[in-house]
């Protein structure tokens, strides 16, 4: 698994060629193994962004530039090979094991319509043993707690042996412990990641670069003091935003409080 | 190596299951053969099948009547009902992958009714232009039409998602089934008694003649979604992270569509529309041997067979000598699963 690094170049996008763009055309780099967050109110354009890059919505225009290559241009497949997406979806009652979902992830791996092998099963046993779920490994996944269920879907990304990873609010629905371990994760898998979040604490802890959207337009691309700046953060969020510094920690914090 | 032999475990229990259930099977088309109006003993029955494979093997101590009624009316009428049953099992649970909505039916989504509809316009009013051959293609081509017609609508109402292409089958089906009254509306009254047999499900009409149809549509198409069952796996978690995995998500819902329409279709053309056979099915498949589609179809297949041969083992006998349609009994054995579901589901 190499990182590669992601470009965006001018990419927007719009339900329907006439219609008006939910998305506004919008560049940004990210560096091999370096980590995006993408912030901004509810209907931003976070989603239709990540959409982009995970190949699931096709730009309007622009291009989607994963280590060098258009992911666009060619089949989904083997975009599928290079970029792995851990999305909110919830999966249906279905009765497939941890460990079967996990599987899955190599789906894109497969040739024709071959079953996984023993190379497959040692990746996914890897997959399973980093996430640290081997021991619930043919646990029905309907029956896990919503952490460990993010944990098997982060697995399943991972046996996708991606160059890009994208994650589409990962602490959503996570308890405060599980909101910690999913973040501290996210630092160490040493790959290129994009991850939309609503806590703007936690993307400035974890995130190399920070995009700051609103209405579908793009309000700030750099490194997170830069962007998450008071001025910045108040009125993209139509909040009064203080920069603040805990007194235990030492450690910077942006506080929010509604205008009078 | 704990892992390896939860995996042997988790293998051997499905060949525990799969070699039961043919045990199984083999003695539900003995016992389908050999109840009814006349009742005939089991060895009599297994004489009989013995015979007709190896010539003079058993000694024939019944009567030529016996004979006829095991080997013409009765077995192609159990194999009638395990093939029905198999197919509808499997396109129980490959719609249930792709709707990603484990209620989701054949006859729920107005692929039945659309079978049906094309059934009654063969029968009632275009007659059998195109020989024995007529009813199944019209069913098939009804079928088909009602699947295209849940895909247009759902796409028409911009809800392509899985779960609302769930209500766009149940509003086609309303539709479907109001057209298919109109049809028997216009129709000879005096024919509508053939149509009657179409909307409450029989099997018999079964023929040897005709049995080849429904097989081959079963091998056929059961072969093709058993090849796809990774990718069924993969839509169980949802459109996107499919999509993810390089499946081409909207093309690949559409084939499952048309193969479950195929199926049902050939299968409503011999034995009418025969309900929640595949909701059920693949749930108690489900329940034993988990999840994975490599192992759901086959054993919905299989257990889709049994179910249906106990069913009208059940249709043939609670009112015998009558024949009691298998659509009710089906119907209420369904309805009371799908109130007990709603109640597991619950706790």
């Amino acid at each position: 698994m190499k990182p590669a690094g992601l470009i965006a170049e001018d990419i927007s996008w719009a339900p329907r060629k006439n219609l008006p763009k939910l998305l506004h055309p919008v560049s940004f780099e990210v560096k091999p193994g370096q980590v995006l967050g993408v912030v901004g109110p509810n209907g931003a354009g976070k989603s239709t962004l990540l959409r982009m890059i995970y190949r699931y919505q096709a730009p309007t225009s622009g291009r989607v530039l994963v280590g060098g290559e258009d992911i666009w241009a060619g089949p989904p497949r083997a975009a599928a090979r290079k970029v792995a997406a851990v999305l909110q979806e919830q999966p249906g009652a279905f009765g497939l094991s941890v460990r079967e979902v996990v599987t899955l992830g190599r789906t894109p791996h497969r040739l024709g319509y071959s079953t996984p092998g023993a190379a497959d099963a040692e990746i996914v046993n890897n997959a399973l043993d980093r996430m640290e779920l081997r021991h619930i490994e043919f646990r029905d996944l309907g029956n896990l707690s919503g952490g460990e269920r993010q944990r098997v879907m982060v697995a399943r990304a991972l046996a996708q042996q991606p160059q890009l990873l994208v994650m589409d609010e990962p602490t959503n629905h996570l308890d405060i412990r599980h909101q910690l371990e999913i973040l501290s994760l996210i630092q160490s898998l040493g790959l290129t990641i994009v991850v939309s979040l609503h806590d703007l604490n936690m993307a400035a802890e974890i995130c190399d670069a920070v995009l700051m959207l609103q209405d579908g337009h793009c309000r700030g691309f750099g490194a997170p003091e830069d962007v998450l700046s008071e001025a910045q953060v108040s009125q993209t969020f139509r909040v009064n935003a203080w920069r603040e510094v805990l007194s235990r920690s030492n450690t910077e914090h942006l506080s929010f409080h509604l205008p009078d | 190596m704990t892992e390896t032999a939860v995996d042997i475990t988790c293998n051997r229990k499905f060949r525990l299951t799969m070699f039961c259930g043919v045990i199984l099977l083999l003695f539900s088309v003995s016992v389908a053969i050999s109840v009814g109006a006349v009742s005939v003993p089991l060895h009599v029955v297994w004489g009989v099948l013995i015979n007709k494979i190896a010539p003079d093997t058993a000694l024939q101590t019944w009567s030529v009547g016996r004979e006829s009624i095991v080997w013409e009316i009765r077995f192609p009428r159990a194999l009638l009902a395990s093939f029905v049953g198999a197919g509808l099992g499997i396109v129980g649970a490959s719609l249930q992958a792709v709707t990603r909505n484990p209620l989701a039916d054949p006859h729920l989504l107005g692929i039945s009714s659309g079978g049906a509809f094309g059934a009654i316009l063969a029968l009632l009013h275009t007659g059998m232009f195109l020989g024995l051959l007529t009813v199944p293609l019209f069913a098939f081509l009804g079928a088909l039409g009602a699947t295209l017609l849940v895909l247009a609508v759902s796409r028409f109402a911009s809800a392509t998602s899985a779960d609302r292409l769930i209500l766009a089958g149940v509003a086609v089906s309303f539709i479907v089934m109001s057209l298919a009254n109109i049809l028997i509306f216009l129709g000879d009254p005096r024919a509508t008694h053939i149509v009657v047999f179409w909307m409450l499900g029989g099997l018999g009409l079964a023929q040897w003649s005709q049995l080849l149809y429904p097989l081959s549509v079963l091998v056929i198409c059961g072969a093709w979604l058993w090849v796809n069952a990774p990718n069924l796996n993969a839509m169980t978690i949802g459109d996107e992270t499919a999509t993810t995995l390089g499946i081409p998500v909207a093309r690949f819902r559409l084939m499952i569509f048309v193969t479950g329409a195929l199926i049902t279709g050939v299968m409503v053309a011999f034995s009418g529309i025969i309900g929640f056979v595949g909701l059920m099915v693949p749930h108690i498949v489900r329940m034993l041997i988990g999840g994975d589609y490599m192992r759901v179809l086959p054993a919905s297949a299989l257990f889709g067979a049994i179910y249906l041969l106990w069913s009208d083992i059940i249709a043939r006998t609670i009112m015998a000598p009558e024949d009691m349609p298998i659509g009710i009994v089906t119907g209420l054995i369904g309805g009371a699963f799908f109130v007990w579901l709603l109640r597991q589901r619950n706790t």
